[in-house]
């Protein structure tokens, strides 16, 4: 979730052989440009927050309740957005150091260790000056966030909330409103947030305002709407964005910006330049010769390095998993029934952060029902050393999408945050032999004289 | 369906041959209580750690068993699995797997994000049901209880659809006496731990515990009842050790030599191993809803862990109180490898230790750990050190 652009390539070009108008050039490339503007201007925002007194809150992206902390003005600081921050920019190593010598593990989360550096140095962070925080009101999507908090309760004194959204108990299991078991979920998560709303009117000492929060809600509304069409565009081939690098740029503005007008402006305007792109057959930087989908964290101490590995070869994230839990579900397009705003802020925080459990714990499922409409080649498997909660299930996941479908796999290890344990030599060794095992399957259907424009979905991995 | 004793006759035996029975149960990774309850044409429900209602598996007649693990190397769960992980979830799921164990029900709790996931590994790999039983991590809601009580509810759904039959509220009440009963005699273990150390080595301590988790509890209590008087006659003399806590055996157990290893230079007078099965700290009222009953008993009668986050017990404070009520002159803070919560909380707990100026000693440790040399070396010297000074 960043503003990647010093990691990403920006232009995009023509693969489609179609000339596009004026207006269309000033449309492509809009996300990018905007993306990395407003999320200059978010912590622009965040740096003066605490000059100005204003209250912060830190949150997450699994479940931030960013619509009440908008209701009460309360400022949201993403800790993870800014480890991600401080690891493409190449100062987590650091901030890592400090965290280790002040007790952590060499084997702890390393966003978590990334933010204990950076409050141990007052929160001076590349991006801008982080403020501290009045409240941490966290889900319990990963564990770590609770962990974490607890950190800033002891460091700060402040208040900490964990916000318990119970996740889905078993695979294909969801349960809905009207079904006795949603209903004791909903009654449990609606009545934390009355108590989430009467510590943020202790802190503030202001009364919720029932009209901000339906204002905040709107743009949610609207921003969950695009994003889920977002996802929906790139089975557009070639794919209209990548779904890993841009898709990053897109994750920061959807936390940063989530329930704010801005918000909704650049999802907007972001769905109409990939309808624009879909229409005209405009893809990314690189020529598409394989459609992936990627599961796990990227590794963004060498992230520009890393998206390399696979754009030489012409691999193209048409999809990601890290687009469906770091949204907060967003995915789903979920909308909230304005008439009733608390009861429906309920059930869909319900609803979406069950569904980034999901796309963490039961993804399988999900990326086999991907693999025909995106007509995805291959699934890379990145699995973190710092991450549990994304990275424990990948091996076992990936093990049930090539029993269920005949896409090639790539399972690697490293670290999203932790320089120590990526090895850029052994990825890309690797990632190569994927592609090398994909040519070879491209030929063979080649040489099977199969429909062109069939994708390669051959059986098997490749380890 | 009347089910057979499952353990072997310990009566016409010593307290000592009694104690070395359950060690070697403890430790033998075929569960072999487990398998004569199967083969008795029972059924089991396989928990994770930490805590379980296990009174609701009971009162179905079905066998809760805790799934922590054991001391065998991870064959075939390896390759579910990426390198970065606790050990206990692979030699767990491995259990499942080279069919050492086997199961009508697996539970896992949200207790961490690797026993979360542990619940879908299993799940894509085997029959039976297997789930997520969401314990409330927002101990502090006024909303938790009720909560809980409908979860339960659900679970208890799902329990009788295994066991073929209802669960009634008689038979629930009649599992919280049982546990009840059982809850006083490890309180009463606990006793004996922290007041006559001399009588009670750690590691026997812990095979004595541990050993309920395998076995009726019904077994358990007439176990104990049996053993614990014949252990406090013991004619053991007090030395002068040092009186330790020992924390960070909530979830992956350490090996039961580490605990000997331990035990040789020191009495562990308290410790959190196997914590689930002591969770509820006090007899739960038995009353009109037992549901109710047991979900606000696991809210407000409870202890405490790395992975339960509760306002009015932060960890570290409680690790303090426990030092103090103990007596003890130092803690032993154990973290499993890979282990998030247990490595996250050592940094609390040793901020804590070090400003009420109470002496600690950190180690990592893993359940298939066989070399304790080091480890020896290192204990003597901080209990040397401890005693010199
Ligand atoms: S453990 Fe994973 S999901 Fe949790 S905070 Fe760390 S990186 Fe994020
Ligand atoms: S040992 Fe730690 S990480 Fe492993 S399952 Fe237990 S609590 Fe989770």
């Amino acid at each position: 979730m960043s503003s990647a652009s010093e990691s990403t390539r920006d232009s995009p070009v023509d693969k489609g052989g179609s000339s596009f108008d004026k207006g269309g050039s000033s449309i492509v490339g809009r996300g990018k440009r905007d993306g990395n503007r407003l999320f200059q201007e978010w912590y622009q925002e965040l740096g003066t927050a605490a000059e100005r007194n204003e209250h912060s809150a830190y949150v997450f992206v699994m479940g931030s309740l960013t619509e009440i902390m908008r209701s009460f003005g309360i400022h949201t600081v993403f800790p993870e957005i800014n480890g991600l921050q401080q690891a493409v920019r190449r100062v987590s190593g650091d901030d890592i150091g400090l965290a280790e010598d002040y007790g952590f593990s060499a084997d702890v989360c390393g966003y978590l260790k990334a933010d204990v550096g950076l409050q141990l140095r007052g929160g001076e962070h590349p991006m801008g000056k982080i403020p501290p925080p009045s409240l941490s009101v966290h889900t319990n999507a990963c564990n770590t966030y609770i962990k974490w908090a607890e950190i800033w309760e002891r460091m700060y004194k402040v208040p900490i909330f964990t916000l318990d959204i119970p996740g889905t108990r078993a695979a294909g299991r969801q349960t809905w409103p009207g079904q006795v078991d949603f209903e004791n979920d909903r009654k449990y998560v609606a009545g934390q947030i009355n108590e989430v709303i009467h510590l943020c009117e202790q802190i503030t000492d202001k009364k919720l305002d029932l009209d901000k929060l339906r204002e905040a809600m709107t743009h949610t509304n609207t921003m969950s709407r695009k994003w889920k069409r977002l996802i929906e565009l790139n089975k557009s081939s070639p794919a209209v964005y990548n779904a890993m690098t841009d898709g990053t740029v897109f994750l920061g503005v959807m936390n940063g910006y989530r329930g704010r007008p801005e918000g909704a402006e650049y999802f907007t305007d972001l769905v109409e330049e990939m309808e624009y792109k879909a229409a005209n057959g405009i893809g990314t930087a690189f020529e598409e010769k394989y459609r992936l989908a990627f599961v796990g964290i990227p590794c963004y101490p060498i992230f520009r390095g890393f998206s390399e590995m696979f754009t030489e070869w012409g691999g193209s994230f048409v999809g990601s998993s890290y687009l469906w839990y770091a949204s907060g579900g967003a995915n789903l397009g979920y909308q909230y029934d304005l008439d009733h705003p608390l009861e429906s802020l309920a059930e869909g925080l319900l609803v979406t952060v069950r569904e980034s459990m999901d796309s963490m714990f039961f993804s399988d499922r999900s990326l086999i029902e991907m693999v025909e409409p995106y007509g995805i080649d291959g699934v890379v498997y990145h699995s973190v050393k710092s991450c549990r909660t994304v990275s424990t299930g990948l091996a076992d996941n990936r093990r049930a999408v090539m029993e269920a479908t005949d896409v090639a796999t790539l399972f690697m290890e490293s670290d999203h945050m932790d320089k120590r344990v990526v090895s850029e030599a052994q990825l890309k060794n690797r990632v190569d032999a994927f592609f090398e095992g994909l040519a070879v399957r491209s030929q063979r259907r080649i040489s099977n004289a199969a429909a062109p424009g069939q994708s390669l979905r051959a059986r098997g991995g490749h380890r | 369906m009347r089910m057979p004793r499952l353990l072997d006759d310990y009566e016409s035996r010593s307290a000592d041959e009694a104690i070395r029975m359950c060690r070697e149960l403890v430790e033998d990774p075929d569960f072999p209580t487990v398998q004569r309850w199967r083969e008795a044409g029972g059924k089991v429900v396989g928990h994770f750690q930490v805590y379980f209602p296990e009174e609701i598996a009971h009162a179905a007649g079905m066998l809760p068993f805790k799934v922590r693990g054991a001391p065998v190397e991870a064959r075939q769960a390896g390759a579910h699995f990426g390198s970065y992980l606790c050990s206990i979830l692979k030699t767990s799921l491995e259990l499942a797997l080279s069919g050492r164990v086997t199961l009508d029900l697996f539970v896992s709790h949200p207790i961490c994000d690797s026993a979360r996931n542990l619940a879908a590994v299993w799940g894509r790999n085997f029959e039976y049901p297997c789930e997520i039983l969401y314990l409330p991590q927002n101990a502090n809601s006024v909303h938790a209880a009720t909560y809980l009580r409908g979860e339960y509810a659900r679970l208890t759904r799902e329990i009788e659809k295994i066991a073929g039959h209802r669960i009634t509220e008689d038979q629930l009440r009649a599992s919280l006496g049982v546990f009840n009963e059982n809850r006083r005699l490890l309180r009463e273990l606990g006793e004996i731990k922290r007041e006559t150390p001399w009588l009670l080595p750690a590691d026997e301590a812990y095979s004595l515990l541990a050993v309920g988790a395998m076995i009726p509890r019904e077994e358990h209590n007439e176990l104990l009842a049996w053993v614990l008087p014949k252990i406090r006659r013991g004619t053991a003399l007090p030395q002068d050790r040092m009186r330790l806590v020992l924390t960070g055996g909530f979830c992956e157990q350490p090996p039961l030599d580490l605990l000997h290893t331990i035990a040789q230079f020191s009495y562990v007078v308290d410790d959190d191993l196997l914590i689930g099965l002591r969770w509820i700290t006090e007899d739960i009222p038995v009353g009109a809803d037992p549901l109710a009953d047991l979900a606000e008993s696991y809210l407000e009668r409870s202890s405490c862990s790395p992975v339960q986050h509760d306002l009015r017990r932060p960890k570290e404070k409680m690790l303090v109180d426990q030092i103090k009520a103990t007596n003890a002159g130092a803690a032993i803070i154990i973290a499993a490898k890979m282990c998030d919560p247990g490595l996250d909380e050592v940094v609390a707990y040793t901020k804590a230790l070090d400003d009420e100026g109470i002496p600690y000693f950190v180690s990592e440790f893993e359940e298939r750990m066989t070399n304790f040399d080091s480890l020896q070396i290192q204990l003597e010297t901080f209990i040397e050190n401890l005693l010199f000074t």
